[in-house]
């Protein structure tokens, strides 16, 4: 392994959020946890929509469910049982959401008790946060003491973030971290899109990731294959790899995305930005 | 200005949206954080607006009071244009210790 060791030798309870849908919560989760399990952590993958569950389909585990949260709750079975180990990526495993039926009973105190015997034996649990700020939320939040939010350059997207940070401080959970997604270098040139540091600013948290928007994550998805995992060269798999990268400590640059474009049409772009008077 | 600017002005089209998305999220934000309302936030500006012109003339129209935001904290701004000042500022019975300065 390359890099810095794992400084802190205790477990990490991540929460993955974003308050709005979408943003792609999921699609991280998934190449984050896949990413994090390749460079050596022993990593769980907690599924927690149980409203609209997606990160089985996204990691391509749909079919090899047999037990989930729900069961390892009513201690119907045992944690192993549950878990879903990745063929290719034995680090990883994914505790499947249960029943959307959960949602009825449910309590912080459920999602504690998971977190905990995840923490047990992984060095990395990362949750999947449902969309929103109701009690999917509250119950997911109550299990972490760590958060990524998740957002793109867009204001619907950054407003919900902002909500969602509020809660998140209120909670006393630290550090919580900033992973911009969705970025479009072209637009940002041609200021059609909010720049990075407009998002960073407004939110005012450190930025872990800056993702491109990159049409591979979708043929990735339809393979249920994260795109962290067969080591493919494109920008959002870099994306998410340096981000596992940076969570485990090390210093890794974040990419410009001024620099994205070295083509005519961005040198234009930024000509066009030029104060003339 | 810049080139786009101009050449945007020339052609007469919109300008840019970034900086449109940066101005209505700190607004929107700002509102969100401070739990004020528009409403609320308006009330507020009329009755600071009136303290205000009790003691200079102030430029209503002009006159300007929200919320900013920045680094996570809102802050209350006003931007009041004088005119003038009162020619005789009404007394300071409030606080007799600023009527000797």
């Amino acid at each position: 392994m390359s890099g810095k060791p794992v400084t802190s030798t205790q477990s990490r309870a991540i929460l993955i959020c974003s308050g709005k849908g979408g943003v792609g919560k999921t699609t991280l989760t998934a190449n984050l946890g896949i990413a994090l399990a390749k460079q050596g952590a022993r990593t769980a993958v907690l599924d927690a929509d149980f409203g609209l569950r997606n990160l089985d389909l996204l990691l391509g585990l749909e079919n090899r469910i047999v037990y989930t949260a729900q069961e390892v709750l009513s201690g119907s079975c045992r944690l192993e049982q549950a878990l879903v180990k990745h063929k290719q990526e034995p680090n990883l495993s994914l505790l499947p959401a249960g029943n959307p039926r959960m949602l009825e009973w449910l309590t912080p105190e459920d999602m504690k008790k998971i977190a905990g015997l995840l923490t047990e034996q992984f060095d990395y649990v990362l949750i999947d946060c449902p969309a929103g700020i109701e009690d999917g939320f509250k119950n997911a939040a109550a299990a972490c003491r760590e958060a990524l939010v998740v957002t793109t350059p867009e204001v619907s997207a950054v407003r919900d973030a902002d909500r969602v940070i509020g809660l998140l401080q209120t909670r006393e959970i630290e550090p919580i971290q900033l992973v911009l997604n969705r970025v479009r270098p072209r637009m940002m040139a041609n200021q059609e899109m909010l720049s990075v540091s407009d998002v960073t600013d407004i939110l005012a948290l450190p930025l872990l990731g800056l993702v491109l928007e990159d049409e591979q994550v979708i043929v990735s998805t339809n393979r249920g294959e994260p795109l962290t995992l067969n080591g493919s060269r494109s920008p959002a798999a870099q994306a998410y790899t340096n981000v596992a990268r940076r969570l485990r400590g090390e210093e890794v640059p974040l990419i410009d995305p001024s620099k994205e474009g070295q083509g005519l049409r961005a040198k234009l772009g930024r000509l066009m930005h030029t104060k003339i008077f | 200005m810049t080139l786009r600017d101009f050449i945007d002005r020339l052609l007469g089209r919109q300008p840019a949206s970034a900086g449109l998305a940066r101005e209505r999220l700190q607004l929107v934000l700002a509102h969100d954080r401070s739990d004020l309302n528009p409403e609320l936030l308006e009330q507020m500006r009329r009755e600071i607006l009136e303290v205000v012109s009790r003691y200079v003339e102030i430029d209503l129209e002009e006159g300007d009071v929200s919320l900013e935001t920045e680094d996570r904290v809102t802050a209350l701004v006003a931007n009041l244009p004088i005119k003038r000042a009162r020619p005789k500022p009404p007394a300071p019975d409030s606080d007799p210790s600023m009527a000797a300065v």
